[in-house]
């Protein structure tokens, strides 16, 4: 099977790797070149789990070709900051907006697509940026709050 | 079965590889479900043609390149009577990635936008080939792609006579129970060359010929919406999925039309 070098930065960072004809992104992130924080949860686009940032806009790694991404920037939830926390974070945390945690690396990418756009989005705006991205344990709710609170100023970090 | 990947620079390469069988990659909202579960075709073409991704407006004709995404729609001011339509088709990841011409041939209950195409009365340039057919032809061919889809061309709609509904179960994002698009030229008050085009009321979007004739020729009183509701299930075959049933859909598609009228009238 043809492997196919892909160029890309990840996180801010040059990388190369190869791709199998065919292989998704999230997949070649995982396993070839090891970032985790995008997570399978279908396979199949719908539950939005690895998400990630491609030149700034969120993607379905899962829908992605691997060899797509060669020339291009990636984003994942490993390149937030770190020790010191994204405001994002830390609102998650304070807003205990994660339980199982499964969703919580695709909701971060989403909520920072959407913040470096809008930094000031409404409550609606934050709904609708997040309406690819499911979550089978909050209810929304406080993952709604802690991006808001960020909006809003009232995050410390 | 795993698919081997073509990246090619050029719209015409792609057109070749597709003439030769393969099979064109656009977005992959579609097709990389299918590579993922390896069912997908054996051989695949993808182009970095930047002319797919073009949108031109000249005058009033509106050309869309089949690469652009529903998130480029969404971004350009001129296409506003279009946000509506784009906005509701998937998510935010989904929108960034989708396509117009991957829209045509999304099965059931997928092709929003493709509804919208057809009550425009769109017409699709094929990569290689001179002039344009109409998206009816298209749409009524099936699922199965006949060439590589360039462009899709129509007049823009003049304000107030073009209208799209999508009722779904999950907001903001969710597939359709049931979509409907209608354009309704007026000449002296009266509609002249009505087209209406259903989402998820049959295995393709298609036009809704039955509610077509109530309105042909009318102007758009209650009492036309009131007969364009009532005949608007004749003739259509929906499917029953996890959404809605065939019944559901035939019961409340009257009931859809006339909310889209009567939002068209308000203007
Ligand atoms: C979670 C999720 C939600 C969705 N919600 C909606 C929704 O609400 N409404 C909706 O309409 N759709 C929806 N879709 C389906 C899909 O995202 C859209 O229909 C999208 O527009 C398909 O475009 P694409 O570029 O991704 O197609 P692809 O997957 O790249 O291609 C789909 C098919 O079209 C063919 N094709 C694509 N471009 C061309 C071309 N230029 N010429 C010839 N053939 C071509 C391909 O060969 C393939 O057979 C959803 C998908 C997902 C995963
Ligand atoms: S794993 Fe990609 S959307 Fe679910
Ligand atoms: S915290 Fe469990 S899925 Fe969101």
């Amino acid at each position: 099977m043809a492997k196919k070098p892909v160029n890309f930065t990840l996180n801010g960072d040059a990388r190369a790797a190869f791709a199998e004809d065919g292989q998704n992104l999230l997949e070649f992130l995982r396993r070839g070149v090891g970032d985790m924080s995008p997570k399978y949860g279908c396979g199949q686009g719908t539950c939005g789990a690895c998400t990630v940032m491609i030149d700034g806009e969120t993607q379905l790694s899962c829908l992605v070709l691997a060899e797509a991404v060669d020339g291009k920037e990636v984003r994942t939830a490993s390149g937030l900051p770190s020790p010191a926390l994204d405001p994002l974070q830390v609102a998650f945390m304070e807003n205990f907006a994660a339980q199982c945690g499964y969703c919580t690396p695709g909701m971060l990418v989403s909520a920072r697509a959407l913040l470096d756009r809008n930094p000031r989005p409404s409550r609606e705006e934050v709904i609708e940026a997040i309406s690819g991205n499911l979550c089978r344990c909050t209810g929304y709710e406080t993952i709604i709050q802690a991006i808001l609170a960020v909006a809003e100023g009232r995050v410390r970090a | 079965m795993t698919s081997t990947v073509l990246t090619v620079a050029t719209m015409g390469e792609a057109a070749s590889a597709v003439a030769q069988g393969a099979t064109f990659f656009a977005g992959g909202t579609i097709i990389m479900r299918d590579i993922n579960a390896g069912t997908a075709a054996a051989s695949l073409v993808r182009t970095t043609d930047p002319s797919l991704k073009q949108i031109r407006i000249s005058g009033e004709t509106v050309t869309l390149g089949a690469g652009v995404t529903m998130a480029n729609i969404l971004a350009n001011r001129d296409l506003a009577f279009l946000h509506p339509v784009a906005r509701l088709v998937g998510g935010p990841q989904v929108r960034n990635m989708g396509t117009v011409g991957g829209n045509l041939f999304a099965p059931h209950p997928y092709g929003d936008f493709a509804v919208a195409l057809l009550a425009l009365g769109a017409r699709v340039v094929m990569a290689g080939q001179g002039g344009a057919r109409p998206v009816d032809d298209l749409l009524r061919d099936g699922t199965r792609s006949p060439g590589l889809v360039a462009a899709v061309e129509f007049a823009r709609p003049r304000s107030g006579t073009f209208g799209f509904l999508k009722v779904s179960r999950v907001k903001p994002k969710g597939v359709s129970v049931l979509s409907v698009s209608a354009l309704l030229p007026r000449e002296g008050g009266r509609i002249r060359g009505a087209r209406v085009a259903w989402g998820a009321m049959g295995p393709r979007p298609q036009r809704g010929t039955s509610a077509e004739r109530a309105l042909e020729g009318q102007s758009l009183t209650a009492e036309t919406m009131g007969r364009a509701a009532a005949a608007a299930a004749e003739g259509l075959n929906p499917e029953t999925d996890a959404i809605a049933t065939d019944w559901y859909r035939r019961e409340v598609a009257g009931v859809h039309l006339r909310r889209m009228l009567e939002q068209m009238e308000r203007g």
